[in-house]
Formats: structure tokens, C-alpha cells, sequence
């Protein structure tokens, strides 16, 4: 989610490249009306077991080499890799996958960025699994469950974009993951699979774990390469765009977990076989995790464009207390702003579709909400989130995210005047947009989102603790 | 500094009633506390650079292997890897291990206490042989029980404030931001792992276990394996994985 902006900004130099005239910044929260035509299906849903790729999202069997072999990792990847950079680019770009860490940038335009002759320097390809986006819990699933589907993936991957080498940046906190993760790259280093001469292709590849250590702003594509050269993780200006100068000054590309590792099971099925789920330009599978007031929360491979109440009632057995008990949703990790019950009833789960209703799919982090829950003390803890996580780099972040976390502190009792909930819009819109990452932004929208859809909730504490106040005064002086 | 926060919120919150509504309100309405912890090192008896650290053979081996994986002109790009280790090695992350990291990695030592400073699993000071990390982000507020309840209970067992360490240095309890394990919610890191799906009872059960001695399992303490619907029961993959080729394109 963090790099929302930055994919808006990179697709805006493409535009650029295209000498298209004027080049107007859009934000998520815009819709374009003609987006979504509708044709071909219009029911989602209800995907079959056989068309899931992770199929050890439970860790129910062996995630080492011998369980993934048996679960159909590994296999062919020679061909794969033989076919050439062309022919995955062209696969990739027809499956529509889009960037799984937030973005939704398209998976195979990205990869191109990366298609330019060599000069010499070497090429880096980063894992970004510093999954810290609250609400989110899926490349976890795949770190200790399925890591040969992200190696395998490095792999390919890294071949599209003649790479040398990957690192996959794993959150700090997750060490059991990140052993799963280094047990599998020694197996596959044992077996011959990466190394010199991967999987008797006779291309080299190397891929190395590198551990973070507790910074959620170091899942930006460029403070993760900043932490990565043993820096403080504070995000780079672009351009130079990492596949100009990235890791160690040399042409990288970072991309999510769950995009590298669907990768190898899309070549092998073919892209056709993945661009048949979903609404167009919204394509494929995706891992939901679905946290907060339900009743069995849980992380499910689902098809791309189910309708939101769907996913809860199939996999998570309903709201707790029934739909009619439910406040508010927030569909993408906490970046995005909240949702309100008449919008959840019948909203799509798909980047586009979110969009027009001024949130986000983001990492499909569903967080649900019943009626008992302090919906400004839920948005109020984000804020402070925010506080904590900003790496102070730029002021408006830095002061603004501190001003959120103080105002909402008082809105949470309703200690604050009605125009104050004008002020706190005013300060998040300027903070909005004017970082240089979108962590800013992220701090931003969550706020917009609560006086968005439940600003008489705000409105009525104030009159409350007025009331209050006002009783106390008066026992006072009499 | 968790604490020094707390106290704030309530300063706020009881001088709040008092105040005249009529007075202007600036923006500022709290002193600002300015981070979790202190950035500056003051030297103490147990954290002073005149300690000496040394990583011991086992590890001196590790940092070989871990140098490898980086470009030998990058060598700085071992700074976290090797703080870790030495964290460790050392229990928390002392001067000494910062001074010894910069050695290590031939960089001015100020390189190192930048990073050092930066990340929050960096134990710049010691802490007790169980370092409890309760996630009180709002996914982990909200499912479960609520990591609130779990606060409250590991507060209550082990009579420590967020931030404090229990008089016989066994346990230091510390509030983090998201642990990404929020369908598991609420989680509670002990060291380097997870215990999740907690109520107050089985938050109370490990703590009690961890101080008699006795072995905990990780993982979630609800019964369930991972992160399925419930315990023993799965909305999808219910039947055996497909395998090799399956489904595979004609033109392989």
C-alpha cells in the first residue's frame, strides 16, 4: 500500500514517455467512469481447489523440497527459464497480474522496466516481505508454508530481467519465516535448482535473505533498498527510479511476496489460464486475510472481483452477530479508508471497484468491524501507528502524523469543537501528497475516511463530552 | 518512555474537565514526547564503551557467511545482520556491540549507531531473558478478545508497567505496532516467537509456564494449526494438493 503513489507517479512517466500533453495526477480515491465495462462474467467467487496456486497456505504438508516437488514446484522450470525473458514478459503481461503488495502496478510492465541492454553493472531483484501493513498477514502464509513457490519464482522473475541475484527482505519479527525461507534456499542450492548453472539452464543465480529489524517504512520499494545497504530506512527521492540506480547503485526491481510466487504457476498454466478469474484489468487469484469482528477469521486464496460479503460469509463465517451487527469494513490494510456498512453490502473485492467507492483493495486486508466496536479509537490507533512509523524524513509527515495522533486522541472522548473536525481534513490533505513516500499519504486517509462516512459519530461525542462538561461546571459553581 | 506516554494521556484526559471550554486551544495540546525511547547513549555501568565484545568463534563463522552474500565494496550492508548477531550474543545491543559491528564492517561507528537507533528491535538497553511484545495495532485491538484485555492481564500477572522489566529481570513487557499475524489475533511475541490466538487464560498459562520452567508451545493457543477457519476445519484445499503438470499448457 505504501507504494501506491509511487506506482501512480511511475505510471505518470510512462504517460510522460508517451508524450502525452498534459499529465494529471490522480489519486485513488478518483474514479474514471469508464473503467470497468462490463462483459463476459458477471458472478465471482467460488474458485475450485484446483485452481489455487498456494495449496499449503495452512501449512497442512511439507513446505521442504520434497512437499513442494509433490505439490508441482520445480517443475519444468528449465523450459520455463529456456523460453526466454521475451516469452515470460509476454506471459506475465497477458495473465493482467498486478502488483500484490498494494500498488496494483502491472506485474508485467514493471518486469519490462528492467528489459534494457546490460552495461555492465550487475542486476539486483528485491523481495519485499517486510509485511507490516496492519490487517495483513498472507506473506507470511506463503514464507513458511510455500517458500519453494517464491524461490522458484525469484527464478523466473530474475530471468525475465536478467538479474544476478535476489533478495528477499523479510520483516525482522518474522525469524521462524525467515528460517523456513533460508532452509528452503538451501535445499534448492543442495539440489541444483539456483546457483551457478540454475536448474542446468546454464544462467547464474543467487538468492540471499536479508532479515529487517522492525521498521514498517522499510516496505517502500526505495527505503527497503536503503535498509538493505545497511542504512537507516528512510525512502529515496525518484527519479533515478530503482531500475535506473537501486540496490548498491545498480538496476533493481522490488516487488511483493505473492507476485514473485504466483509467477511460475502462471507461465506453467499459461497467462490466459490466470486473466480468466477476476473483472478485466482486475485478473487473477489473490490471498485474502480477513481479521477483526468475524466469527472464524481467516487467510483464503479466493478469486479476484468476490463480492466483499461473500468472502465474509463463505471463509470467515459471517460478521459476529449477523451482517445487520456490522459498522464498518476497512477492505485493503490500514491505509485504506474505511468503508461504511450500505458500501460492504454489495462492493466487489478488486482494485477498481474499491476505487470508485474512494478506497482500496491495497493488500486485500479485510478488517472488519461490528457495532461495538469505538470506531474513532480503531482509526485513532492507526494515527499513532502512523506516528510511530514515520521515519521523520519529511515535515509534513513527521509533524502532521504527530498532530493526527493528538487530535484524534482527543476526538476518541470527544474532547474537541465540531470545527476542529474541518481542521484535522484541512491538516490530512496537506500532508496528502506532499512526502516522498506515500506513507504521508497513508497516514492521511484513514482520518479522511472516518469523517468521510461517520462524521455524526464525531459530531455526537463532541456534543457529549460538552454536555459534560458544561453539568460538571455547573455542579461546581452551585 | 510507554509509560511516560500513558501518564501524559491521563494528564490530558483528568485537566480536560477543568478546562474553561471558552480558552483557545492551540494545536499542541499535549507535551510532545518526542520518541519510544532516547536517541543519545549515556554511558551506564552495564552499557559503557569500556566494555569489551568480542563475537565468539561460532559467529565469527556466521559473519564470514553472511559477508559473502553482500558485494565486497558494500560490506556496510552487513550492519543489521551483524547487530543482530551481536544482539544475540550480548542479550541487547550495546555500545560496545555497535563499536565492534563498526569494526567489523570498516565503517565510522556513527554509521552504525544511526541504524542502530532507527529500528525498533534494536535493544539499545537490557532486557528481561522473556522480552513479551504485545501488537495493540487495531486488528489485534479488535479480534479475539482484544489485545487490550491481554494487556491488562500480562500487567496484572507480572505486576509491570509497559516498558518495565519484572524485579527478577525475567520478563520486559513492550507495546509494538503490527506483528502481521492479525487473523491470528491478538499475538504476543515472546522472544522470536508467536504465540497467538490468546484470551486472558492462555496468556496467564504461558506466562505461569515461562516462570516455572516449564515448556510452552508457540503458535496459535486456540487449537487451531495456522490460520484455517477453525480448529480441524478448512473452507478450502480440504482435498490432497494437485501435483506435478497438472493443468499444465500443451506447448511444454
Amino acid at each position: 500500500m505504501l507504494r501506491t503513489i509511487a506506482a501512480k507517479r511511475a505510471s505518470a512517466l510512462v504517460n510522460n514517455l508517451n508524450v502525452v500533453p498534459t499529465v494529471t495526477r490522480s489519486y485513488a480515491t478518483q474514479a474514471d467512469p469508464n473503467a470497468n465495462p462490463i462483459n463476459g462474467r458477471t458472478s465471482f467467487g467460488s474458485l475450485s481447489d484446483d485452481d489455487r496456486i498456494f495449496t499449503n497456505v495452512y501449512s497442512k504438508h511439507d513446505f521442504r523440497l520434497k512437499g513442494a516437488m509433490k505439490r508441482g514446484d520445480w517443475h519444468k522450470t528449465k523450459e520455463i527459464l529456456l523460453k526466454g525473458h521475451e516469452w515470460i514478459l509476454k506471459e506475465m503481461k497477458e495473465s493482467g497480474l498486478r502488483g500484490r503488495g498494494g500498488a496494483g502496478f502491472p506485474t508485467g510492465l514493471k518486469w519490462s522496466f528492467m528489459n534494457k541492454p546490460l552495461d555492465g553493472r550487475p542486476r539486483y531483484l528485491v523481495i519485499n516481505a517486510d509485511e507490516g501493513e496492519p490487517g495483513t498477514c498472507k506473506d507470511r502464509e506463503i514464507l513458511r508454508g510455500d517458500p519453494h513457490k517464491l524461490i522458484e519464482g525469484c527464478l523466473v522473475a530474475g530471468r525475465a530481467m536478467h538479474a544476478n541475484a535476489a533478495y528477499i527482505y523479510i520483516r525482522g519479527e518474522f525469524y521462524n519465516e525467515a528460517s523456513n525461507v533460508q532452509e528452503a534456499i538451501n535445499e534448492a542450492y543442495a539440489a541444483g535448482l539456483i546457483g551457478k548453472n540454475a536448474c542446468g539452464s546454464g544462467y547464474d543465480f543467487d538468492v540471499y535473505v536479508h532479515r529487517g529489524a522492525g521498521a514498517y517504512i522499510c516496505g517502500e520499494e526505495t527505503s527497503l533498498i536503503e535498509s538493505l545497504e545497511g542504512k537507516q530506512g528512510k525512502p529515496r527521492l525518484k527519479p533515478p527510479f530503482p531500475a535506473d540506480v537501486g540496490l548498491f547503485g545498480c538496476p533493481s526491481t522490488v516487488t511483493n511476496v505473492e507476485t514473485v510466487a504466483v509467477a511460475p504457476t502462471i507461465l506453467r498454466r499459461g497467462g490466459s489460464w490466470f486473466a480468466g478469474f477476476g473483472r478485466a484489468r482486475n485478473q487473477g487469484t489473490k490471498l485474502f486475510c480477513i481479521s477483526g469482528h468475524v466469527n472464524n477469521p481467516c487467510t483464503v486464496e479466493e478469486e479476484m472481483s468476490i463480492p466483499l460479503r461473500e468472502l465474509i460469509d463463505k471463509h470467515c463465517g459471517g460478521v459476529r452477530g449477523g451482517w445487520d451487527n456490522l459498522l464498518g469494513i476497512i477492505p485493503g490494510g490500514c491505509s485504506v479508508p474505511v468503508l461504511p456498512k450500505n458500501i460492504c453490502d454489495d462492493v466487489l473485492m478488486d482494485f477498481d471497484a474499491l476505487r470508485d467507492v474512494n478506497s482500496g483493495l491495497g493488500t486485500a486486508a479485510v478488517i472488519v468491524m461490528d457495532k461495538t466496536t469505538d470506531i474513532v479509537r480503531a482509526i485513532s490507533r492507526f494515527s499513532a501507528f502512523y506516528r510511530h512509523e514515520s521515519c521523520g524524513q519529511c515535515t509534513p509527515c513527521r509533524e502532521g502524523s504527530r498532530w493526527l495522533e493528538t487530535m484524534m486522541n482527543r476526538f476518541e472522548e470527544g474532547r474537541g469543537k465540531p470545527e476542529e473536525i474541518d481542521q484535522i481534513w484541512e491538516i490530512s490533505k496537506q500532508i496528502e501528497g506532499h512526502t516522498i513516500c506515500a506513507l504521508g499519504d497513508a497516514a492521511a486517509w484513514p482520518v479522511q475516511g472516518l469523517i468521510r462516512h461517520f462524521r455524526p459519530e464525531l459530531e455526537s461525542r463532541m456534543a457529549t463530552f460538552k454536555k459534560s462538561l458544561e453539568a460538571a461546571q455547573a455542579s461546581a459553581t452551585a | 518512555m510507554f509509560s511516560v506516554r500513558a501518564l501524559v494521556r491521563q494528564a490530558a484526559t483528568t485537566s480536560a474537565v477543568a478546562r474553561n471550554m471558552a480558552a483557545k486551544r492551540t494545536i499542541h495540546s499535549s507535551p510532545a514526547a518526542l520518541s519510544d525511547h532516547l536517541f543519545v547513549h549515556r554511558n551506564t555501568p552495564e552499557n559503557n564503551p569500556s566494555i569489551p565484545f568480542e563475537f565468539d568463534q561460532d559467529n565469527k563463522k556466521r559473519i564470514e557467511e553472511i559477508l559473502k552474500r553482500y558485494p565486497p565494496q558494500y560490506k556496510k550492508a552487513a550492519i543489521m545482520p551483524l547487530l543482530d548477531l551481536g544482539q544475540r550474543q550480548n542479550g541487547f545491543t550495546s555500545i560496545s556491540v555497535m563499536n565492534e559491528v563498526a569494526r567489523l564492517v570498516e565503517v565510522p561507528p556513527m554509521r552504525v549507531y544511526e541504524v542502530a537507533t532507527f529500528y525498533t528491535m534494536f535493544n539499545r538497553e537490557p532486557v528481561g531473558k522473556y522480552f513479551l511484545q504485545l501488537c495493540t495495532t487495531t486488528p489485534c485491538q479488535l479480534g479475539g478478545c482484544g489485545s487490550t484485555k491481554i494487556l491488562e492481564t500480562i500487567k496484572d500477572h507480572l505486576k509491570i508497567e509497559v516498558g518495565e522489566t519484572t524485579k527478577d529481570g525475567k520478563f520486559t513487557l513492550v507495546e509494538v505496532e503490527c506483528a502481521g499475524a492479525c487473523v491470528n489475533a491478538p499475538v504476543l511475541a515472546i522472544n522470536d516467537d508467536y504465540y497467538e490466538d490468546l484470551t486472558p487464560e492462555t496468556t496467564k498459562k504461558v506466562l505461569e509456564n515461562l516462570q516455572n520452567g516449564k515448556p510452552v508451545t508457540p503458535g496459535p493457543q486456540g487449537g487451531r494449526h495456522t490460520c484455517e477457519y477453525a480448529p480441524g476445519k478448512y473452507t478450502t484445499l480440504n482435498s490432497e494438493p494437485y501435483g506435478p503438470g497438472f493443468g499444465m499448457r500443451d506447448d511444454f
